[in-house]
């Protein structure tokens, strides 16, 4: 690896480059599904290839390619400097970085059972013994599960003397039991929706969430769906499961603390965000016992967020983002930090390949845990919804007004959970909903859960994020909103 | 490297040559790819791709799996066609698995530009700076891209099938900021020529302008024209649903209403991979040639597509459609062609006594999958209309629609062109305008 890349910074620092760095990374993928009773997707993929990025002329520029021979990587090179050249044609200043020292470390994720040395038939029989018990349950007309593994081994290398290796393996599995009845769809999920649960580990994550074990229950509940209650129009107290709360703090904490949505970097596509430079330190996001972190370190879990070093050899780092309600910290890059007048990046530049520039993305944005369990809170609350694992999620390109659906409910009297939902919903304005949180349940709740499917960017990149929380109540919240006017 | 056919047809001799499987598909692609992205009047992201990979599936009792790589070296050739057998065999087998199918033939589609292909990053920056300086011209700040490349498909098994499409690619998107308003414009297609860059870049000028200052309309049922990124962006949520492994599976809207009038008398909806405004290769992921398809003809679903496995399930001829296999979806009609209407834009906007106008909408997601309720915002320029008058900008709206409901409210349709919007492939439709559509909240811009 270290050849290539070596390559690669000599011939664009020779050829004008101030700044360049470059990573060759060597993605393996193994995927593997099934589908009512039968195999689906069985696949391996494998990806090795080299970006290069430059700064000449006070401009970026970057070009990859997947040939590794030295001629390909001189021109890989050469065509980064010229792409970095025309880029001077429409600056406006130069491009400056915040200060980093140079790196050399060797770093490998903790994985304790590597997925790519099982047997592809123990994987897939778990999968069909899963598909099985989903399909004893009359009304389960559809039955799926799924496997994802990938190990990422890169290099980093830059013009300022820094040589970071880092490995890591990541993991991902779940099932779901879809049931139609004539005029419904139901499913649900586990352990959670869109593939269920990832985390930077091996094969220990598939043995620890005992697919089989959960696969009668929340089939039997697919099922039942149907002959529930619809979720209830109004306002209401709501509690969110740790799952859907994940995602709740992905797309209202977690997209508008990304430091190039602030600067209109992502203005024609992402969108932007409405946490503007003069609400850094100001606004009151949340409660006074909302505090919540971006950590990319070991010490927060294993999460997808979690690495040695980001993309622009930054260490990895716990940036606190919401600190008692108080909104304090955005994710950040070397550039940007330094157009805002940050000392240092908060290390959160990220590529999901080789032929892809690292842009700002989540790490671990978590909400740390509160007090007490989740029976706890159903006992301390009158009148709720406890609502759980994701359906649908959408959000405005500024952050403020979003919606979630999610696959069940239940509703909650007088400390108790009483009668099951279907189609729950609720909506809201990201500051106001986070500022009506009144509990957060403690550690024992807390989940560190993958988000594997994350978009940003032109060309666009899909990134895994992590994200812990433990349920937690929000009071006075819209709820059945997807469905009024239908 | 630069993919040639020469080049593609010597990789799968090596497969061939290499591959123990019972039968052997392999699929070759290359990609050379630039963009150019802006923001805040200034380039600042110019990034380029090369990249060529190698696919092979491998078929072994009944059995079959993929493994692929972009390693092009003997080593890795052979190892690649190993693991394929070696994943094929390490599964239960499939009864429904069918022969590959022998040799095809393709009607040509020319969809492929020399100069779009190898346009220099200075040609594309001398663009940007062109657009950066029309809205600089009316104090607006310009982000968008403009992209442009090649991409390379070619398809081969081991009963002789050989398949080959060569595209080149373009793209030009620009978002006009105000202080207090947005406007969006986009296009794609094989020639960056045919674009109309500067055309583009007015019209997203023109909306941020004509949006300043937006006022605040109560969320409610309302009137709406939409224009063709907006509808295309809707209809996206459609495609799988139009396959017939999902109606088999019982997991698409259609399920039970096949032959059925499910959206309006006047809603014609076909695939056609020929029409000039399409894109893609003329085969489908197992090399079968794709065929037009009418799916809606006067509202009434008549039509799915099949995929050869799907077609068999189900009693059907296959359409050419198909994923690669193996895959979970089946099948799904990919150039989605709405027939039109007559109707002008202005004349939409003058029989409408109160009503909006949509630009695009963003974050579309699936509220229920068999009622086809859809959520998501505006965005870029959304404008109140009065009395047959667009008469200002308003703040973005949520929606909450049914487009099984929605496309049963068509009033007037323009003529359909080639949109490109952000949640969806690009696809042929007009701009609608339509009966009644469910805004249900408010945001804050």
């Amino acid at each position: 690896m270290k050849d290539p890349a070596q390559q690669a910074l000599d011939t664009a620092v020779a050829r004008g480059a101030t700044y360049a760095d470059a990573r060759v990374m060597d993605i393996r993928q193994r995927y593997l599904s099934t589908k009512n009773g039968q195999a689906g997707q069985v696949r391996d993929s494998h990806s090795l290839g080299i970006g290069i990025r430059v700064i000449v002329d006070g401009a970026w520029g970057f070009a990859s390619t997947q040939d590794l021979s030295r001629p390909s990587i001189d021109a890989a090179a050469g065509r980064a400097v010229e792409i970095a050249r025309a880029s001077a044609l429409c600056k406006k200043r130069d491009v400056r970085l915040a200060p980093e020292g140079k790196v050399v470390d060797h770093w490998e994720a903790a994985c304790k059972v590597d997925p790519f040395t099982l047997p592809v038939s123990t994987c897939l029989d778990l999968l069909l013994k899963v598909d099985a018990e989903l399909r004893k349950v009359k009304g389960v007309t559809l039955a799926e599960a799924a496997m994802d593994f990938r190990k990422i081994d890169q290099l980093f290398l830059s013009s300022e003397g820094s040589e970071i290796r880092q490995v890591k393996t990541q993991t991902g599995a779940g099932f779901v039991a879809t049931s139609f009845n004539g005029n419904e769809i139901q499913r649900r999920s586990y352990p959670n929706s869109f593939g269920g649960q990832y985390q930077t580990r091996g094969y220990e994550l598939v043995e620890e969430l005992d697919l089989l074990g959960h696969a009668p229950e929340v089939a039997e509940q697919a099922v039942a769906l149907h002959q529930c209650d619809q979720c209830p129009a109004g306002e209401r107290d709501i509690i969110l499961g740790s799952s859907q709360l994940g995602l709740q703090i992905h797309e209202s904490i977690g997209h508008p603390i990304e430091l190039d949505r602030v600067l209109g970097d992502e203005a024609n596509f992402a969108g932007m965000s409405f946490l503007t430079l003069d609400k850094l330190g100001k606004l009151k996001y949340a409660s006074d016992i909302v505090n919540v972190v971006a950590d990319a370190t070991v010490l927060h879990g294993p999460g997808l967020g979690t690495f040695a070093y980001d993309d622009e050899g930054v260490a990895a780092q716990c940036t606190p983002i919401i600190q008692n309600g108080l909104f304090v910290g955005y994710l950040s890059s070397r550039e940007s930090a330094a157009s805002i007048g940050q000392p240092r990046s908060s290390g959160a530049m990220r590529a999901d390949g080789w032929n892809r520039i690292p842009l700002i993305r989540m790490t671990n944005v978590s909400l740390l845990p509160g007090k007490g369990t989740l029976e706890d809170l159903i006992a301390d609350t009158d009148d709720g919804i406890y609502m759980e694992t994701n359906r649908s999620w959408s959000i405005d390109d500024r952050r403020y007004n979003f919606q979630f659906g999610t696959e069940i409910g239940w509703e909650i009297k007088h400390g108790k959970k009483t009668r099951m939902l279907k189609n729950p919903s609720y909506g809201g304005i990201t500051t106001e909903f986070w500022n009506s949180c009144d509990a957060i349940c403690g550690r024992e709740e807390w989940v560190l859960w993958g988000t594997p499917n994350c978009g940003k960017g032109q060309p666009m990149q899909t990134m895994g994020t992590g994200h812990g929380a433990s349920p937690a109540r929000f009071r006075k919240v819209k709820v059945g909103v997807a469905y009024q006017g239908n | 490297m630069i993919l040639s056919r020469q080049f593609a047809d010597e990789l799968f001799s090596k497969v061939l040559k290499y591959s123990r499987a019972e039968e052997t598909e392999a699929s070759v692609t290359g990609t050379s790819y630039s963009l150019t992205r802006f923001a805040n009047n200034t380039i600042h992201q110019n990034v380029s791709e090369e990249d060529v990979s190698l696919s092979v599936r491998a078929v072994a009792g009944q059995r079959t799996a993929r493994a692929s790589t972009n390693k092009l070296d003997e080593d890795s050739i052979r190892e690649v066609c190993e693991a394929a057998l070696a994943l094929a065999s390490l599964q239960p087998p499939n009864p429904d698995l069918l022969p590959m199918p022998g040799p095809q033939m393709y009607r040509a589609v020319d969809r492929y530009d020399g100069e779009t292909a190898q346009l220099s990053p200075q040609a594309r920056a001398e663009t940007v700076r062109k657009v950066i300086q029309r809205a600089e011209k009316d104090g607006l700040t310009a982000a968008g891209v403009f992209s442009s490349g090649r991409s390379v498909n070619a398809l081969y098994n081991s009963r002789g099938l050989a398949a080959f499409h060569e595209e080149s690619v373009s793209e030009f998107s620009v978002t006009m900021l105000g202080e207090t308003s947005s406007g969006w414009a986009k296009k794609t297609g094989p020639r960056y020529q045919l674009l109309g860059i500067d055309e583009l870049a007015d019209r997203a000028a023109r909306k941020a302008l004509q949006s300043r200052d937006p006022r605040e309309v109560p969320p409610g049922k309302y009137a709406v024209i939409l224009e063709p990124s907006a509808v295309m962006d809707l209809l996206g949520f459609l495609l799988l649903d139009f396959g017939g492994l999902s109606v088999y599976e019982k997991r698409s809207c259609f399920t039970g209403r096949v032959g059925e009038k499910v959206f309006g008398e006047n809603i014609q909806i076909r695939d056609d991979v020929f029409h000039p405004f399409s894109s893609g290769a003329p085969f489908d992921g197992e090399g079968v040639p794709r065929q037009r398809v009418s799916l809606v003809e006067n509202g009434v679903l008549r039509n799915l597509v099949y995929c050869r496995e799907t077609a068999h399930k189900m009693g059907a001829q296959p359409t050419g459609h198909g994923f690669p296999l193996p895959n979970e979806y089946g099948e799904a009609p990919l150039n989605l062609v709405v027939e039109g209407g007559h109707a002008s834009e202005e004349e939409m906007i003058r029989s409408t006594e109160r009503g909006l106008l949509v630009t695009r909408f963003w974050y579309i997601r699936e509220v229920d999958p068999y009622a086809k309720i859809l959520t998501g915002m505006t965005r870029d320029g959304t404008f109140w209309i009065e009395n047959g008058e667009v008469k200002y900008g308003v703040r973005n709206f949520r929606f909450n629609q049914s487009i099984i409901e929605m496309l049963n409210q068509v009033e007037m349709m323009s003529a359909s062109e080639r949109a490109a919007g952000e949640e969806s492939i690009e696809m042929v439709v007009p701009k609608m305008k339509i009966r009644e559509f469910n805004f249900s909240s408010l945001t804050r811009f």
